[in-house]
């Protein structure tokens, strides 16, 4: 006899159902399709090609009336069921029929999810779900502005498919990368690089605050930095939940999802569930393949045939925007783990690999998924992939083939690419220059200057001479930056400026970098080339950081720290004096020491008490010495014309001057600097990074001084008339050095490896140029000048403590 | 038996670095990598027991800050010419909390 089957929902879950029905048993079941969207069956992931013109509704539905009716299916669209009796064996359609079944199907798919946001209910708030958001989207105008919320895969699909039709897009993403549930970083950085050439407009680590609206309709999205974000229209695309209100009121078990067993049954024999509605062993479902899979065995299990639902291994490839992604398998690091990265910047690539016990268990993959099957079959068939380990991120292609090319990051650059930074060289004219016979460097340095004044880019030159002339240039072996690249810091460096390189994953991924989060060598002088480089666009990662950089104070070889306040210029008081050795007595401090910077340096303080002891020196007017730091420790002076019978100007006064403009400024290496009132010198100048001595006819700055594992003599830079000029001689150079030095030189390497006159050109003889420098370190200034002490002791005190305290439990 | 104890929220961690827990017996460090594993291991370095909750996290390594010794966090074992090991602790993250195995730290105490 013919039994009665209601499904609930005509989705892609049950839409397969219907189909192995009846293809193996087309008299079994009479079936009743309810659906709320007023259309039948469609391909639902087919709708970003809708969305982006590439395809039309038509051309994505899966069944038609005709077929439904051909079928013999009832079809009840746009119809919600508003009840199911489980007892009787009832469902209650909207309008007050009451049917009988003997089984019953959920397939309510999923809702998606709403950020309560203050505004979320406003007009223009959409989800981007069904062929009605689908619909909305297409309708704008172009040059109409979209925020979408959300760089999960869909999001990004819907940006894309409305960038397409020439909508301005802007992605906000509450994550520090992309779609970060598939991807790394480095995989996710491309992304981001493809979408922004698109015109998206992508705002990582962005938290939505509220939606603003005029006479009820969206205006704009505020984020909680304050950015207002003006648009007609606002997509949230933040994920989905499983629908079970339906199965909630019905009784039915639910957790996240509606419960079911491996025969695709839920708590009640009659009735079963497939899609994404449902939780099986704890997981929930949001790809197509297990949906699949599940409508065949729910078909089975109505047929009375064996049939049990399996998880797999999943692996996700998608097509964001013309970009190719594919992940699989676990790609967490985790003990026994390692990974194998490869990228080839040329053709924008990146791969790794997760390898557990000479197995793969994960890959990710960005740019060329070519080889994907490949790799997700050794991460399948768990492979042993011990004999082909040296060659195996290359693909099968390659097993027993190359090795790669540690200049492709050069060969990848464009032609107009800026290698020569003095000279102003590209690519282009080294090129041009090699093709008219310039097969050296010194030809090259004589015909087009690159590489001619400061010499850091000489590294690049020579890859752009091996890269055009093959195996007939052979480089001179250079020290590169750490085992993570073949680049050195100058390369690198180059590479940063030339090729705006704004974050570490960016600059990871363009210079070929063989890891994938880099070193011990290589981050802490990342961090610092990019927050040098573009203050404003790159934030500092602590975690980069050397621990004395990174919690403000010195590591001792106990593990304890060492306290110095600021003292401009070397001057104190007996208010500060009082609340240094109130501080002292407070913390137990074992040893009280006068510093060779003319600083009072408190040794011995535990980790969890330096917010504390901050604190209280911040009370007193104290601010963070920087005794630390790679960046401006001290400057030195003498008590010049105050009170001094030889002095000749107000040196303790231009020493406070110096003092308070480059506080805080992180530099390649640390800084010291002195000024003496005259020329005995009082202030041991001459042996700093940066001295000046007062004369009665000015100020003698002199660079590049060394008292430390070298020995070296200050070198005249310029004679100041002014004090203001001194301070201009000092600030321009000490940028000048943060822009071009390579990290941990001090300036009197760095002075050694460019030149003093190279300096003085920048820094004395050319006016603009000093000037443009001085610019850049206020720029520069503006984010870092700053008490890190006070803030650390503000927002961050909880991280110096300890994150668990077992000592009660511990030897029970 | 294992004896898991919920720690900390695993955001209590910074990416990349390092937070130590307090035990009768000194301190153990707990790491987070920049896949968001945690490892647990004893916070002192066997070259001259420097902190290496206070290293710099690359990988699944951490370098030591007095003298950067590379030690594994998977297995404790101090990379390249180096030599030593540093005790691991077991350390798994569920629903977003670090969970220790406490029997393993009891243990600690009693070695």
């Amino acid at each position: 006899m013919t039994q009665h089957l209601i499904i609930i929902g005509a989705g892609m879950a049950t839409g397969r159902a219907i189909e192995h029905l009846l293809e193996t048993a087309p008299d079994a079941y009479k079936i009743t399709l309810f659906n709320a969207e007023p259309r039948g069956n469609y391909n639902r992931i087919m709708l970003s090609p809708v969305l982006a013109g590439d395809k039309t509704y038509d051309e994505i539905v899966t069944h038609t009336d005709d077929w439904y009716a051909a079928q013999g299916v009832t079809c009840r669209f746009g119809e919600k069921v508003a009840a199911i009796d489980r007892g009787a064996k009832t469902v209650t359609a909207e309008n007050g029929d009451v049917l009988s079944y003997d089984k019953l199907m959920f397939g309510t798919g999923s809702n998606p999810f709403i950020i309560p946001l203050p505004g979320h209910d406003l007009d223009g708030v959409i989800a981007y779900r069904d062929l009605e958001d689908t619909e909305q989207m297409m309708a704008l105008s172009e040059g109409s502005k979209v925020v979408v919320i959300g760089g999960g895969l869909l999001g990004l699909e819907a940006a894309a498919g409305m960038a397409a039709r020439g909508v301005d897009v802007t992605v906000v993403h509450i994550m520090g990368h992309l779609m970060e549930r598939q991807l790394d970083e480095a995989a996710g950085y491309l992304l981001r690089k493809a979408l922004v050439d698109k015109g998206i407009t992508v705002k990582c680590a962005a938290n939505s605050k509220e939606i603003l609206g005029d006479n009820g309709h969206v205006r704009a999205l505020l984020l909680d930095d304050g950015t207002e974000l003006p648009c007609d229209l606002l997509v949230m695309a933040v994920g989905i939940r499983p629908n079970v209100k339906l199965a909630q009121d019905a009784g039915l078990a639910v957790g996240k999802g509606i419960h079911v067993d491996d025969q695709m049954i839920t708590s009640d024999e009659n009735v079963l569930a497939v899609g994404e509605c449902v939780e099986h062993n704890g997981a929930l479902f949001g790809l197509v393949a297990p949906l699949y899979d599940q409508a065949k065995v729910a078909a089975q299990t109505l047929l009375g045939q064996e049939a049990q639902f399996v998880q797999k291994e999943i692996s996700t490839k998608l097509k964001v925007t013309g970009c190719d992604l594919f992940s699989a398998g676990d790609f967490a690091d985790g003990e026994g783990r390692e990974d194998i990265v490869f990228r080839d910047p040329t053709r924008g690539v990146y791969r790794r690999l997760v390898l557990e016990n000479n197995a793969v268990i994960g890959a990710v993959m960005y740019g060329d998924t070519a080889d994907s099957n490949w790799f997700f079959g050794l991460i399948k068939d768990k492979t042993d992939i011990a004999d082909m380990r040296e060659t195996l991120i290359f693909g099968p292609a390659y097993q027993g083939g190359s090795a790669v090319d540690p200049l492709s990051a050069v060969a990848a650059l464009p032609r107009d690419a800026e290698i020569c930074g003095c000279n102003g060289i590209s690519k282009g004219q080294i090129e041009d220059a090699i093709s008219e016979g310039a097969t050296d460097l010194g030809t090259v340095r004589a015909v087009t200057k690159a590489s001619g004044s400061c010499g850091t880019c000489t590294g690049l030159v020579e890859q752009v001479l091996a890269v055009t002339l093959g195996d007939d240039f052979v480089i001179p072996a250079a020290q590169p930056m750490c085992g993570c690249t073949d680049m050195t810091h100058e390369d690198v460096r180059r590479m940063i400026k030339s090729q705006e390189l704004k974050s570490m994953a960016a600059v990871m991924q363009e210079c070929g970098w063989k890891t994938s989060c880099g070193c011990h060598v290589c981050r802490p002088a990342l961090n610092f080339y990019l927050l040098a480089d573009w203050p404003l666009e790159y934030q500092d990662d602590p975690q980069s950081r050397f621990i004395n950089d990174r919690k403000h104070a010195n590591i001792q070889k106990d593990g304890t720290f060492s306290v110095v306040p600021r003292m401009w210029g070397g001057i104190t008081n007996a208010n500060e004096l009082r609340a240094i050795a109130d501080a002292a007595d407070k913390y137990n401090v074992p040893t009280v020491k006068v510093t060779g910077g003319q600083r009072i340096d408190l040794l011995g303080v535990k980790g969890e008490d330096l917010p504390a002891i901050w604190a209280d020196l911040n009370a007193a007017g104290m601010v963070s010495g920087h005794a630390y730091s790679k960046g401006l420790r001290t400057v030195k002076t003498c008590v010049g014309t105050d009170h001094c019978r030889f002095g000749t100007q107000d040196s303790t006064g231009l020493g406070i001057k110096l003092e308070k403009a480059l506080w805080g400024s992180w530099t390649p290496h640390k800084v010291k600097l002195a000024v003496s009132g005259c020329p005995r010198n009082c202030a041991e100048a001459t042996c700093k990074d940066v001295g000046v001595i007062c004369v009665d006819s000015g100020y003698e700055v002199s660079v590049g001084g060394a008292a430390g594992m070298d020995l070296k003599e200050t070198e005249a830079l310029a004679k100041a008339p002014t004090e203001q000029e001194a301070l201009d001689l000092t600030i321009a150079f000490v940028q000048l050095y943060r822009e071009n030095a390579k990290y941990l030189d001090r300036p009197y390497k760095f002075t050694a490896k460019v030149g003093l006159d190279w300096i003085k050109e920048r820094v004395v003889d050319d006016l603009d140029e000093r000037a443009a420098l001085i610019a850049r370190f206020e720029l520069s200034q503006s984010i870092y000048r700053k008490d890190p002490w006070a803030e650390h002791a503000a927002e961050k005190a909880e991280s110096y403590q300890p994150l668990a305290n077992l000592t009660l439990e511990a030897a029970e | 038996m294992t004896d898991w104890i919920d720690i900390a929220d695993l955001n209590d961690v910074p990416k990349r670095g390092a937070r130590v827990v307090k035990t009768r017996e000194g301190c153990v460090a707990i790491f987070r990598t920049g896949a968001d594993e945690v490892f647990a291991l004893d916070n002192s370095c066997p070259h001259k027991q420097g902190p290496l909750a206070e290293g710099i996290v690359h990988g699944a390594s951490v370098t030591c800050p007095l003298h950067n010794w590379v030690i594994s966090l998977e297995t404790g074992l101090v990379q390249g010419e180096d030599e030593g090991q540093v005790a691991t602790y077991p350390a798994r993250v569920e629903g977003g909390r670090i969970l220790l195995d406490a029997t393993f730290l009891r243990a600690r105490a009693v070695a």
